[in-house]
């Protein structure tokens, strides 16, 4: 009897291992194995032919904190994120606040709030270059209606990285949406009849009753833009190109031109690492401080 | 009293009033690029930003059409994202059986382990990756774009949630009448998760639809390109072709997804749902 325990365990052990072995080879080959690389070459300079990569300790990182282009790419990409995240979500909440409401044609506004997600960002950036085009395109246009001045919304510091991120929004609000959505839907109506009772307003029912019961959704799209923040970049590949002068260029971008256009990797594996630690740091967040207030269900 | 009556009736309506027109206002400007880039692919070249009354041509689509190997393209699009699917599938359905219904050594760490990829991104490591693709001998083929997704933490994590999820009386059943541990993974398992397998699907074909940067770092000849890369080529200002045309090209190249969407609406945000709800 012991014996035959010990056997069903051990062939449990055997099984579950085989079956993850697939998964966990390629997770190896593409996510952990390239994680210590990126740090190992993040640690070591830039080989040339006459001099060979070597040992170099933390000097990649000191170069890149002393580029000037590093506070200019992170404070760029905080601002990115400080302001995609909140309009992404506020719109989403609207969006999917109406969406959720008894209106006429309510599937044909959903699908309208959606389909921008449905879109490449490649795309994305190809329609909004026909607003943001410089004496031809559709804002100026219709500035041009009240008589002001055509502006280069691409092609000046002042606007490039506002005019990325109007794209973004554009994009992200309603996948965003969905979740929104999928949380007001097990909302019971009789909440919304109590709150009426009690003589509660739609603002007060909103504010008091809806937004705490969707804390949960909020938190859960929060890490989600804040990981999109650093992720979505395809579109300044069309649009600005990171430019005017740095104006418009995000991490991930400035990491694919680092290692793919100048050929400088173990600067671009310094940013990485930087990247990995604050990505990490949103991990350990989610797991510690988030779920333990979502996972209840 | 009597007074206040018909302001309660009067304030719901007003309410009322004012979603409407909201919603319909902001789906309106939701939509308006993309309704302007149809409209500019439809007009003639030259005059595709103004609003004159100068009719309306197909010659935008014909011209972008015979301007790039679309049609190569589209085919491997189509090949990187059913590779993908495929790969998903059969990976994250034993890692997620493994993980939803053995007991082994090491389970729960390996699990915060795939787990963590949700977060350490396959876009944020395309240096070290390219290397790896490069060392695989697998740079510039479908393989090579589709590969470093294949083992999905998402894809475990939810069908492990769904396999967690089916009552064990069913594999009790099952193993009664003679099925091997494969045997019930095929035959409970896999069709109780079925809505979680065609959620998942819509979520994935519409990522790798659409997803550009590591297929532009591991494709270089046109045979290779997925769609996004090459329309990026051909959209971009030092390519030097008329707006028109590029709005045709991209039309062209959002159609076939934006057509399904329309078509299975319901199901794509049930899909978009069901995967983003744990």
């Amino acid at each position: 009897m012991e014996q035959l325990a010990t056997y069903h365990r051990r062939r449990q052990a055997l099984y579950g291992w085989l079956l993850v072995s697939p998964a966990l080879i390629l997770l190896t080959l593409f996510a952990l194995s390239p994680t210590v690389a990126t740090f190992w070459a993040s640690l070591h300079s830039r080989g040339t032919i006459r001099r060979p990569s070597a040992f170099s300790g933390w000097d990649n990182y000191a170069d890149l904190i002393a580029d000037p282009s590093f506070a200019t790419v992170v404070g760029n990409n905080l601002l990115y994120a400080g302001v995609t995240i909140p309009a992404s979500i506020v719109i989403a909440l609207a969006m999917a606040l109406w969406a959720n409401a008894k209106i006429p044609l309510r599937g044909v506004v959903r699908g309208a709030f959606f389909t921008p997600t449905m879109l490449p960002m490649i795309a994305a950036a190809n329609i909004w270059l026909f607003f943001y085009t410089p004496g031809l395109g559709v804002i100026d246009a219709v500035t041009g209606l009240f008589g002001l001045p055509p502006v280069n919304w691409l092609g000046q510091p002042q606007t490039a990285l506002w005019a990325v991120i109007v794209v973004t929004v554009w994009k992200e609000a309603g996948f965003f949406m969905i979740f929104y959505l999928a949380a007001l839907q097990t909302i019971p109506p009789d909440l919304r009849e109590a709150a009426a009772v009690e003589g509660a307003g739609r603002i007060t029912y909103t504010r008091r009753v809806l937004l705490p019961l969707l804390m949960p959704t909020t938190a859960f799209i929060f890490i989600n833009a804040l990981i999109n923040s650093v992720k979505l970049i395809d579109h300044l590949f069309i649009l600005t190109k990171g430019g005017p002068n740095n104006a418009s260029k995000l991490v991930l971008y400035w990491v694919w031109e680092m290692a793919f256009a100048y050929f400088d990797a173990p600067r671009a594996a310094a940013m990485t690492v930087l990247v990995l630690l604050v990505l990490g740091l949103i991990a350990v967040f989610q797991f510690r401080v988030l779920d333990r207030r979502i996972h209840y269900r | 009293m009597t007074a206040s009556l018909p302001r309660r009736r009067a304030l719901p309506r007003a309410g009322e009033a004012f979603d409407t027109i909201g919603a319909w206002l902001l789906a309106l400007l939701w939509v308006a690029p993309l309704m302007f880039a149809i409209w500019a692919s439809l007009r003639p070249s030259g005059a595709a930003l103004g609003f004159g009354d100068t009719g309306f041509t197909l010659d935008n689509y014909r011209n972008a059409w015979n301007a790039a190997p679309w049609l190569t393209y589209f085919a491997n699009t189509l090949m990187l994202v059913s590779f993908t699917l495929v790969g998903q599938f059969v990976l994250c359905t034993l890692a997620g059986y493994a993980f939803a219904r053995f007991a082994f050594p090491g389970r729960d760490v390996l699990f915060v382990v795939i787990l963590m990829q949700l977060f350490i991104l396959p876009e944020v490591l395309i240096v070290e990756n390219y290397a790896m693709i490069a060392r695989l001998s697998l740079f510039d083929s479908i393989a090579g774009m589709g590969l470093p997704y294949i083992a999905s933490a998402f894809g475990i994590f939810l069908l492990r949630q769904a396999f967690k999820s089916v009552p064990v009386e069913l594999e009790e059943a099952a193993r009664i009448d003679g099925c091997g541990w494969l045997g019930v993974l095929w035959r409970v398992y896999v069709p109780a998760a079925r809505p979680v397998y065609l959620a998942y699907a819509l979520v994935s074909v519409a990522t790798h639809w659409n997803n550009f940067l590591w297929p532009l770092i591991v494709t270089n000849s046109p045979d290779r390109r997925p769609l996004t890369v090459g329309l990026s080529l051909f959209g971009a200002p030092e390519s030097g072709v008329d707006i028109a045309i590029v709005s045709a090209a991209t039309v062209m190249v959002i159609a076939p997804l934006l057509i399904a969407f329309l078509i299975f609406q319901r199901q794509f945000i049930q899909g978009f749902l069901r995967a983003g709800i744990k």
